[in-house]
């Protein structure tokens, strides 16, 4: 393999990561709030859509973008008004968005499939882009690529060192103790719920925006679960997030090449690397560390009396 | 402070929760019809021709039976699962390992007769689906793995080797390039009821559904299970082999979706093409739960959810209604159902103006 294949290949990983990135921060930030939301790939799937819809139709990547997050965001608060208002079951409510988010995006985008709408296109980083070797790697992406570089930093700011984040981090993890020091409960899980959903919501918005630029159906393919997966093997820290979005960035822009270079594997089994890998990580992680770190009060219904 | 606050209800709902049912489910048609407005296609009449399609005709309740069978054999399975507290998300892809299995053995073995064909293509979906659930549950239990991600990655690995199938090995040399085996022999498809469009795979389910009845209320075992899934910890404590239940579960689960997988292979299509994932497995989940995971309850949720996809693929020729429109509900009931529930466990309690 000659260095530029290898450079090309390692730029696409990342690129290939940065959605699973951004869904796998925003779980982070939900699941630390003490809720479980498995309704990622629903909320993936109409972020991308919506972001796809309005580029479409105002030709404005910056506003699909806020598009894009914020129909992740709606979609967060139906999980909201169920678990949170109704003390309905997250497991299922989340399995259930799952199954409403796919087909929202299904209905309203069965009439597009195969168009093409503008988004952001790679723009190098004057100076960082001329780096060696980290240069083209990091540097020569498109704009949403450069913000989820701050993300990490901003979550692990976030949760260190604001009243925000403690707020937040101290209601998943006892929602009791919480409340005794006079915080509202409820309200924390709100926000963390909905602040995930929001970024969950770009993650879908950059496969519609940045790494297809056009709409098919089913356009996630199960990163949203790869992302749910990937919050575990973090350990819920934003920086290991950043290990494992890339890994299967890594994996799955290998996989496409391989496909390219047209090998003697056949597509089907080159496409299941990434789900395999996704069972390989999960499996290694849990077994690594027996106390899986989770916020302790994550997926408890509070009961409304307390 | 709000105006009320909830209390825990003393005394279940009874006739009062079957009502908060109905309004959950009206509550998610009407989502629909709003949703049927804004793409300006007609609301009413349109949800009205999707009931009629589904349940207004003999020939449309034959669809229903006919879809209704995968559909129950599937969550029945996940309804096991779940009553543990195991959250099996892969009937999909133990439907694709157990129809994979079965057409293996047709494709083996085409001159067996049907009496002994059959029964092979059975075990041998059987063991595949199986195989699939047993992964996630020995992950579970040897590493802690998350059963929910590992069955639902093991989903996409079953429909992908499926299709690695269909396009290579066991692709048909006359299909004209279509990826799709050869024709099953008459021996190894299963067959009809009477003159219907049935077929025997109704009856499969029907002693499937009155075995788990009589295994969940009567044997020991049963019990157990139950036991198990009102709380893992006081059945560790009481010596019930929790983990051993766990395997098996996980296995029957995935056996069930297996025959399902087999059924559709076999008796709807004759032969294995990708056209057999029609999302049965996930629909399972959603039937599951919705029956409050009840066997007897688990064959009216089938019936009630496979209707909706047979008057889908009306709305879909005649509205030109996209497909996911059937999904839309689906997720809507069940969100809907589970906001629901809290009515039934909780009343309000109105505060007196101090």
């Amino acid at each position: 393999m000659t260095f530029e294949i290898l450079l090309s290949l390692l730029a696409a990983t990342v690129q290939a990561g940065t959605p699973v990135l951004y869904a796998t921060l925003g779980e982070i930030l939900t699941e630390k709030g003490g809720v479980l939301n498995l309704g990622v790939e629903g909320m993936m799937l109409v972020g991308a859509l919506a972001g796809f819809l309005v580029a479409l139709h105002t030709g404005s990547p910056i506003l699909a973008f806020a598009a894009a997050g914020l129909a992740g965001g709606a979609l967060a608060a139906v999980h909201g008004v169920v678990c949170l208002w109704f003390l309905g079951n997250q497991t299922v409510s989340g399995l259930a968005l799952t199954i409403f988010g796919a087909g929202l995006a299904g209905f309203f985008g069965t009439p597009y499939i195969g168009r093409a709408a503008p988004g952001f296109d790679k723009l190098a980083l004057p100076g960082l882009g001329d780096i060696p070797l980290l240069g083209p790697i990091f540097f020569q992406q498109d704009a949403l690529v450069y913000l989820s570089y701050l993300l990490p930093v901003a979550l692990w700011w976030f949760f260190r060192s604001t009243r925000w984040g403690l707020a937040v981090r101290a209601v998943g993890e006892s929602p009791a103790a919480s409340r005794a020091a006079g915080l509202n409960v409820a309200a924390c899980r709100w926000a963390a719920l909905l602040g995930g959903g929001v970024l969950v919501g770009c993650g879908g918005g950059y496969l519609s925006l940045a790494y297809t630029h056009l709409w098919t159906n089913g356009l996630s393919a199960g990163r949203g679960w790869i992302a749910v997966a990937l919050v575990i093997f973090a350990f819920w820290r934003p920086s290991r997030a950043m290990i494992g979005a890339y890994l299967f960035g890594g994996v799955m822009a290998f996989q496409l090449r391989l496909q390219a270079m047209g090998t003697a594997l056949p597509s089907s089994i080159l496409l299941m690397l990434p789900y395999v890998l996704t069972i390989a990580a999960l499996a290694f992680s849990s077994w690594r560390s027996r106390r899986l770190a989770a916020p302790a009060a994550l997926g408890v219904t509070l009961e409304p009396s307390e | 402070m709000p105006a009320f606050r909830a209390v825990r209800r003393q005394e279940p709902l009874g006739w009062g929760s079957c009502l908060v049912f109905v309004t959950a489910v009206l509550l998610a048609l009407a989502v629909g019809g709003l949703l049927l407005a804004v793409q300006g296609k007609p609301a009413l009449a349109g949800l009205w021709l999707l009931l009629q399609s589904a349940f207004g005709s003999g020939f449309a309740l034959e669809d229903c039976l006919i879809k209704a069978a995968p559909i129950f054999l599937c969550s029945v399975g996940v309804g096991l699962t779940f009553r543990l507290q195991i959250w099996n998300i892969g009937a999909e892809g133990q439907f694709a390992l157990g129809a994979i299995g079965a057409t293996w053995a047709a494709l083996t073995f085409p001159d067996w007769p049907w009496y002994v064909l059959l029964p092979c293509m059975l075990v041998c979906a059987s063991l595949a689906g199986a195989l699939w659930g047993g992964i996630a549950a020995a992950l579970r239990l040897k590493l802690r793995a998350n059963e929910i991600i590992v069955t639902l990655m093991l989903n996409y690995v079953g429909i992908l080797l499926l299709d690695f199938l269909v396009y290579g090995v066991w692709k048909d040399p006359g299909s004209f390039g279509f990826p799709m085996t050869r024709e099953f022999s008459p021996a190894a498809v299963v067959g009809r009821i009477g003159d219907t469009r049935l077929n025997w795979g109704l009856g499969l389910c029907l002693a499937i559904g009155a075995i788990i009845t009589v295994f969940l209320r009567s044997t020991r075992l049963g019990y157990e299970l139950r036991a198990c899934g009102e709380n893992a910890r006081v059945a560790r404590y009481a010596r019930l082999p929790y983990n051993g239940l766990v395997v098996m579960v996980m296995a029957v689960s995935g056996a069930l979706a297996g025959w399902a997988g087999f059924l559709e292979a076999s008796a709807t299509l004759g032969r294995l093409q990708p056209s057999i994932m029609a999302g049965y497995g996930y629909t399972a989940i959603v039937v599951a739960w919705l029956a409050d995971l009840s066997p007897l309850r688990i064959a009216v949720a089938s019936f009630l959810l496979a209707g909706l996809r047979v008057g889908m693929e009306t709305l879909q020729l005649d509205l030109q209604v996209p497909a996911a429109f059937g999904g839309i509900l689906e997720g809507c009931v069940l969100l809907a159902v589970l906001a629901a529930g809290f009515f039934s466990r909780y009343r309000l309690q109105f505060r007196r103006q101090a």
